[in-house]
């Protein structure tokens, strides 16, 4: 075999890798409002994008433009993302919304800080985690990812895009303060070693084109603005040539679909990384900054004698449901260390359906969750 | 270049005043340690109001293993350059961990056992600009820090500073590097070179 | 393109897939802005495919989907920000939005008056008709002082918004209004502020009689056309007039037409140094 090229080393910041990783995924379009702790990502942006081949940036007056002009961009044929922090997200929902109606690929990186309201501008929290879900109104399908190191950064931001690509959606990128601010070596993959992915062109001619056809897969192909294809984009409830329409119907082939293509590909979709599970009495449930701590927790334990697991969840939405299913096999206790007051152990619990005892550790103090107070938690038994 | 130290957890801790140029020292500090040695390193800061005045914060973790908790906890060393910063994080240091202090701004150390140097009026005196501070400082701990090696820190030094303050910086460094030879002496860092005291958790 | 004349060029241009009628009630304006509108774009010969509508909402949001043209029907206030989006995404694009008068001045105002000081390369239609028609005749920013309303039942109290005004403050590249009675000169002046680089707005009055005229002393939507006839003046002429006369007349034409650089020729000029500069370093 062919000896790797060897790959490109950078100490980073989480936010510096963000904009590594979308501009290997193809992200032609920035647009964006500053907000801390999610700003060192729209100052990077700034910067490279205009030197890159075809790259726009663009400041908004406000987060809500900013999810305007990324979509519109997105309908014009460009990767986009924005990224921001929980007021902001705030002001995201509603054009967000509007993105997974119009089916439109966009990536939104949050940085969680402290809240609720303005909060804790610079210290990190996790406690955008339900709003991730269901921050828009009406019922809908999201996909939401995380990150919990500054690899990951990269990578996650990489799937993100694959993932709007792929599925015609908005794909939300949940980060903390402390990844998002943590500098560490990461390494550039090169090109080859990572699968990009872009949304399908049609190749039907335009008269037979319908944006939301009814499909096996649910995802039509999906064509730039200007290519020929003309067709109604709206956020009403409509038919598949997009036209609006109220016929119940159609309103329920549409949204049965954009729910199905989504929890359909579970398999696909739903990533998590196992850290001694298979033989683990009690498996601590984490994601972000804090399942680093879970790790070395999670190591100490089982210096201790204590058969200790780590499932770390690298989506969050749609819930690794298998995943959880499978450590519940063995498992004698679930602890779930979050910082927030507890929206990820919901899930957990849904799923769980009162079968093992499962613990929670909520800190709301912007401090991170440390390694020894879920040491501590896991030494109970 | 010989085989790198093994570590395991090694904390380093640089605080102080806004202004020093204390999270630049530990970005410097962590590049060179992670991409010119081939540590992992984790380099996180206190972010906020006090960023832009008051106190100001910057944690190293270098690791010869990947690094799950990326912050401090139980400081090897501690680099206080104030005399509040001094304060305030001394009993985050491990026994038998290292202080270093800004030896005119900390008038009062908490203990007898720490390694001073006037860095702010040695970069006035001997540099011509007290922004070469957090340099000296770091010419210093390159001496002082058995599994950093001279050579490789100053170069990663070099290759992040910007071409017209480059040599400037470049004296600074040295500055500390032969001042903390002279001053402290050249076995100050025997606390570490002992493999199995490193690798003990 | 055949020869084609009035009516003949409308129905060239509209969808005939789309199920009709429409949401307009009779006597609205809305469809002769929209008509002037596609007349405009095809005087100017742009080819359908190059021309995105971009509607906010109510009921000037409801007019994209009619027209055969690449069109986006976005959230209320927002059709802005999406302009900007695809304008900044293609610049070869035509971008033309369509908002009411709520949509523009109140929820999107903000979005209005970055688009102007950015001098994004957009068409800004703002379609104004004194009132929240969709939502049943609710005061906008644009409702005058005094009138009714089902939230001002005992008179609007606050002074309207003049659009003209603010968007000439905030530096907008051309700025005008017209009416839907005097339809050449609106088609004139659309046309133009299509054809012009950088940002430009055109304000249409046009009347609502079911939400507006009949409960503010308009008999019929045909008197509610007779006070445009009699209100609507020339700038030129109205500069002209006295100031105690000005009241109750309202300008229309063209109020400002510059020529900078849209924004996006600006990013790309910009971008084209770079690469210059990328070719020469890299010998």
């Amino acid at each position: 075999m062919a000896r790797r090229k060897k790959r490109k080393e950078i100490f980073a910041l989480g936010n510096e890798a963000v904009v590594e990783g979308a501009l290997l995924a193809g992200c032609s379009f920035y647009g964006g409002y500053p907000i801390t702790p999610s700003t060192e990502i729209m100052e990077i942006m700034s910067a490279r994008l205009p030197k890159t081949e075809d790259g726009v940036f663009i400041q908004l007056e406000d987060e809500i433009a900013s999810m305007g002009a990324i979509i519109g961009a997105s309908l014009a044929g460009r990767k986009a993302m924005t990224a921001t922090s929980g007021p902001g997200f705030s002001l995201m929902q509603e054009n967000l919304g509007y993105a997974i109606m119009a089916e439109t690929p966009v990536v939104l990186v949050n940085v969680m800080r402290g809240g609720p309201s303005t909060g804790l501008p610079t210290c990190p929290a996790q406690g955008d985690v339900q709003q991730a879900r269901w921050g828009t109104h009406g019922d809908h399908p999201i996909i939401v990812l995380s990150a919990s190191n500054v690899q990951e950064c990269l990578e996650m931001t990489i799937t993100a895009f694959n993932m709007a690509e792929k599925y015609r959606t908005p794909v939300i990128l949940l980060l903390d303060e402390v990844t998002a601010h943590t500098r560490e070596k990461i390494e550039i993959p090169n090109e080859g070693e990572f699968e990009v992915f872009s949304r399908t062109i049609p190749s039907m001619p335009p008269e037979w084109y319908k944006p939301y056809e009814e499909t096996v897969r649910g995802v039509s192909p999906m064509p730039p603005i200007g290519s020929g294809y003309r067709f109604h984009v709206t956020g009403l409830t409509h038919d598949r040539n997009g036209f609006p329409s109220q016929r119940p119907e159609e309103v329920v082939e549409l949204m049965e679909r954009i729910h199905r293509k989504i929890d359909q590909f579970f398999y696909d979709i739903q990533l998590v990384e196992e850290i001694d599970t298979d033989d683990a009495d009690v498996v601590v449930i984490a994601y972000g900054c804090v399942a680093r701590s879970a790790e070395l927790a999670v190591q100490q334990a089982r210096e201790n004698g204590v058969k200790a697991g780590l499932l770390k969840l690298k989506t969050l939405f749609p819930y690794p449901r298998r995943h959880t299913e499978r450590v519940l096999a063995h498992a004698k206790s679930l602890i779930v260390p979050e910082m927030n007051m507890g929206q990820m152990s919901r899930e957990v619990k849904r799923v769980n359906m009162g079968r093992v005892p499962v613990r929670t550790i909520n800190r709301i103090d912007g401090q991170i969750v440390t390694p020894s107070e879920i040491l501590k938690v896991i030494m109970q038994g | 270049m010989k085989s790198p130290q093994e570590l395991d957890r090694f904390e380093i801790r640089f605080s102080g005043l806004g202004g020093q140029g204390i999270i630049t020292l530990g970005k410097i500090m962590g590049q060179g340690l992670a991409l010119g040695h081939g540590y992992n390193v984790t380099q996180t800061q206190s972010y906020g109001p006090e960023a832009r005045g008051g106190s100001s914060r910057c944690d190293l973790v270098i690791s010869s293993k990947p690094i799950s908790y990326p912050k401090a906890e139980s400081l090897d060393l501690l680099v206080a350059l104030s005399q509040e910063a001094c304060n305030t994080y001394y009993p985050y240091l491990k026994s038998g961990g290292v202080l270093v202090v800004e030896s005119d701004l900390v008038k009062q150390s908490p203990t007898n056992r720490f390694l001073g140097l006037p860095f702010t009026n040695l970069a006035k005196d001997k540099i011509g600009i007290a922004q070469a501070m957090n340099t000296v400082v770091l010419g210093s701990l390159s001496f002082l820090l058995p599994f950093v090696n001279q050579g490789t820190m100053r170069k990663s030094l070099e290759s992040v500073l910007p071409s017209k303050i480059k040599a400037i910086n470049t004296k600074a460094f040295n500055l500390g590097y032969r001042l903390a030879k002279k001053q402290w002496g050249d076995d100050v860092g025997d606390v570490w070179r002992d493999e199995e005291d490193l690798t003990r958790r | 393109m055949s020869e084609i004349t009035g009516n003949e060029i409308i129905h060239q241009y509209l969808r005939h897939n789309k199920k009709f009628p429409h949401v307009l009630c009779a006597g609205c304006g809305h469809g002769i802005v929209l008509g002037t509108l596609i007349r405009s774009i095809h005087s100017l010969g742009i080819p359908r495919d190059d021309v995105v509508v971009v509607a906010g909402i109510g009921c000037s949001g409801r007019l994209a989907v009619y027209v055969d043209f690449n069109t986006i029907h976005t959230t209320h206030g927002r059709a802005l920000t999406f302009a900007t989006g695809i304008k900044m995404a293609n610049p070869k694009l035509n971008v033309i939005t369509i908002m009411g008068d709520g949509d523009a001045l109140s929820i999107g105002g903000n979005h209005l008056i970055h688009a102007a000081r950015r001098n994004i390369g957009v068409t800004a239609l703002v379609l104004n008709n004194n009132i929240y028609g969709m939502t049943g005749g609710q005061s906008s920013p644009a409702t005058p002082l005094g009138s009714t309303t089902m939230t001002s039942p005992y008179g609007q109290l606050d002074k309207s918004f003049d659009t003209v005004e603010l968007a000439k403050g905030a530096g907008a590249n051309y700025v005008a209004r017209g009416t839907v009675f005097h339809v050449r000169k609106l088609e004139k002046i659309m046309t133009e502020a299509i054809a012009r680089p950088g940002f430009s707005l055109v304000e249409a009055i046009t009347p609502c009689h079911t939400q507006y005229g009949r409960k503010n002393k308009y008999k019929s939507p045909v008197d509610m056309y007779k006070w445009m006839k009699k209100a609507a003046i020339s700038v030129e002429r109205y500069e002209e007039l006295p100031e105690d006369q000005r009241e109750d007349r309202l300008p229309i034409g063209v109020f400002v037409a510059k020529d900078r650089p849209g924004f996006e020729e600006r990013y790309f000029a910009m971008k084209a140094e770079f690469q210059k500069k990328t070719v020469k370093g890299g010998k």
